[in-house]
């Protein structure tokens, strides 16, 4: 069988290629790339895609699937879901889970779990420590024998940096990224927003940049004594962006991501209490905005994560300080990404490297390109679908998006996993 | 105005509109029967989740002198020890036919939570960090028993600005009523970019009080010293106390306000505390007027 999507704008960042052409996909897989001809053979069914954007399936560093054990805010299913109407053909899940992703047999359920009811290529991020604690390291090798791609604690910081230097060390002779929330909880004490203007002005408590730039400039250092691959999570301040820019000037095997809602928002957004707003680490300010928006321009930003982090409406519902950290993510973050194309900020091709090709490849995944022969993990885009961000058109079974009641323009028509329609927006492609 | 949640968005007329309605319902303090007929039969919920005393009687108070129902909850005691959810208790509060509800809590953001989630119309009444609408209202009414009008008045606030919801809301008071506001606090208590309030921040009281009409203490929370905002009691006092030594450094007939409790000794020396430029106890006086007058207001009463 041999699907054409014919008269697509191909984007591959792998190749470098960005023009007007057809893909043909035969068992799964790309068979051909750019203008078919007769050598390619008859195709079965012709899609036609009118010029509409096709590109390598969208690839998540950072999501909480939240299964095992919190399948109200999200499970396997319903977040791959989320993920497929987002244009995500693979999402790496996060080891916060209950119990804690830090055995393989944790890590194995989880995989399980995907075979059964995932919609997109699950991958598993192990944690690092045992039971997030800090303390003791998990059995990282064992984890990786069972398919962990990376380690991480997330939000439970390693605060004891010899901790973290050990973490480093072992995950290099694993080969192994390590993925670092950088938020020195001390310096953030109680602070739930940015510290600045908008914070004194809602008398909420406060941490600054510095919270993360302390344990951004710690963790490269130990990159750099370690010769460890670090993977920087959700940078967030301007500082950040500097520090790993000169990092990387030096040599230190360092990847870094940023999240759409820090690309698109600023701390002003809480004037208003609402604890959709409401995430570590938090909204800043408009500079450290156009910085990463820079960073992310420049590479030094390898790529956008979303930290898609479900809660349910009734934990979102309460006081500003007792709400959880976070939002969900996976499907406002193209039409976020392609607001910075709008603003000449990125070419789409730089676009789909920042949320495709780049992230597969800061892991060591597959994916991220349209090469013949690859898994025909892709996704078809209309760049000006306008859309409003409303709790019934979301896929994700909690709703606590930023972008709730907001206008935005682009999204995923079509997501194929491994050739397969993994999501489909309208019937009829108009 | 459909509810009382801050200064920051009220207008300069909103504001004389309170503190004129106050005047008459101080009248009616004074009166020998203090109270009214005007809000009878509607009912008043004063929901105090955060220790208070003085506001939460003022309020009470104020409520009873138009003749309203007034009905305390405060968090022990209440659903929320059983779990439940605030907007949950407040939307079950205002099922049962609430007037108004007067919250104070310790987090910021609470009564404008609730005012999203309940048809009342809400008053805050101190919200964590954030804002004392009602304490700004009667900081303003009782200057102007003196002052006449705040116009070009040159008022020092000193505390921890920081942590101090009536720092807030005396800012905005104060400056929409043309007052030039200066705030005093050692580094660790000057909330960042304060400035944007448009007030002029100082790191002394030889800063802060030289031409001030008005000096505003802030009571020092003394359990702030866990997290190490301040060395020891007597160096704060040694530094940001008022007394008459520092005192003289504002204008000679310069009016001391203070939100109350007071800690003797600590941000205000007994003897000023108690003396003739103190107006504390007027402020107290001149809350109930002022919440009379929000609760009049906020009901509809002017219509």
């Amino acid at each position: 069988m041999r699907v054409r999507i014919a008269n697509a704008r191909l984007l591959d960042p792998a190749s470098g290629r960005d023009e007007q052409g057809s893909l043909d996909v035969v068992d799964g897989r790309i068979a051909s790339v750019g203008n078919a001809d007769a050598a390619d053979g008859v195709p079965d069914q012709v899609i036609e895609a009118n010029g509409l954007w096709l590109a390598p399936g969208l690839v998540d560093l950072h999501t909480h699937l939240r299964e095992p054990g919190q399948e109200y805010k999200e499970d396997i299913e319903t977040g791959t879901r989320a993920a497929a109407a987002g244009g995500y053909t693979l999402v790496c899940c996060m080891a916060n889970t209950d119990p804690v992703n830090d055995s393989p047999a944790v890590t194995e359920y989880i995989q399980r779990r995907a075979r059964e009811s995932a919609s997109v290529r699950v991958r598993v991020i192990a944690a690092a420590t045992q039971g997030l604690r800090g303390e003791i390291m998990s059995e990282m090798a064992g984890l990786a024998g069972a398919g962990a791609v990376a380690f991480s604690d997330d939000g439970s910081v390693i605060m004891d940096a010899a901790v973290m230097r050990r973490v480093l060390e072992y995950a290099r002779g694993i080969g192994r990224p390590v993925i670092a929330h950088c938020e020195d909880l001390n310096l953030r004490g109680s602070g739930v927003v940015h510290e600045g203007a908008h914070a004194s002005c809602c008398g909420l408590p406060s941490s600054p940049g510095e919270a993360e730039t302390v344990m951004v400039a710690r963790d490269l250092e130990l990159a750099r004594l370690t010769g460890a691959h670090l993977h920087v999570a959700h940078v967030s301040a301007a500082r950040s962006v500097e520090l790993i820019r000169d990092a990387k000037a030096a040599g230190v095997r360092v990847t870094a991501e940023v999240t759409p809602h820090h690309l698109l928002l600023t701390d002003e957004a809480i004037r208003g209490y609402d604890t959709n707003k409401k995430m570590a680490p938090p909204l800043r300010t408009a500079r450290d905005r156009e910085a990463l928006r820079a960073g992310l321009a420049d590479g030094t930003l390898d790529c956008i994560a979303t930290d898609h982090a479900p809660h349910a409406h009734y934990e979102k519902d309460v006081e500003f300080t007792a709400a959880p950290f976070g939002v969900v993510g996976l499907e406002t973050a193209l039409a976020a990404g392609l607001e910075l194309v709008r603003e000449d900020l990125l070419s789409p091709l730089a676009l789909i490297d920042r949320m495709s090709t780049r992230p597969a490849r800061a892991f060591g995944m597959g994916g991220g390109t349209l090469e013949v022969g690859a898994p025909a993990d892709l996704v078809l885009i209309d760049p000006e679908r306008a859309f409003k961000v409303e709790p019934t058109g979301l896929e994700s079974r909690s709703k606590n998006s930023a972008f709730l009641g907001r206008e935005l323009r682009g999204r995923a028509l079509r997501t194929w996993v491994g050739g397969r329609l993994a999501f489909a927006l309208d019937e009829e492609l108009s | 105005m459909r509810h009382l949640l801050g200064i920051e968005s009220m207008s300069r007329d909103e504001i004389e509109r309170v503190l004129e309605t106050s005047e008459a319902m101080l009248e009616i303090s004074q009166r020998e029967i203090k109270r009214v007929p005007t809000l009878r039969g509607r009912t008043v919920i004063n929901v105090f989740l955060e220790s208070s005393t003085r506001t939460r009687v003022s309020f009470e108070i104020a409520a009873k002198r138009l003749s309203a129902d007034a009905i305390n909850v405060t968090r022990a005691g209440s659903s929320l020890s059983k779990a439940e959810t605030l907007a949950d208790m407040a939307r079950n509060l205002a099922a049962m036919s609430a007037d108004v509800l007067v919250v104070r809590d310790s987090v910021a953001g609470v009564p404008h939570m609730l005012a999203e989630r309940v048809r009342v119309p809400v008053v805050n009444a101190g919200d964590g960090c954030h804002e004392h609408p009602t304490q700004a209202l009667l900081d303003a009414f009782t200057l102007r028993q003196s002052l006449g009008s705040l116009e070009g008045r040159v008022i020092a606030i000193v505390g921890d600005i920081s942590h101090s919801r009536v720092a807030r809301s005396d800012i905005y008071c104060f400056t929409k009523l043309g007052a030039e506001v200066r705030v005093a606090a050692p580094p660790t208590m000057m909330p960042a970019g304060i400035e944007a309030l448009g007030v002029k921040p100082c790191f002394s009281m030889q800063e802060a009080l030289p031409g001030a009409d008005v000096v505003v203490m802030l009571r020092i929370q003394q359990e702030r010293l866990a997290g190490a905002l301040f060395p020891s009691v007597r160096e704060y006092a040694g530094t940001f106390g008022l007394n008459a030594r520092t005192l003289a450094l504002a204008k000679p007939d310069a009016i001391v306000l203070h939100p109350g409790p007071i800690n003797r000794g600590v941000e205000i020396a007994s003897d000023i505390a108690d003396a003739e430029p103190s107006r504390i106890l007027d402020q107290v006086t001149n809350g109930v007027a002022v919440r009379m007058a929000v609760l009049y207001l906020l009901t509809g009463g002017a219509s």
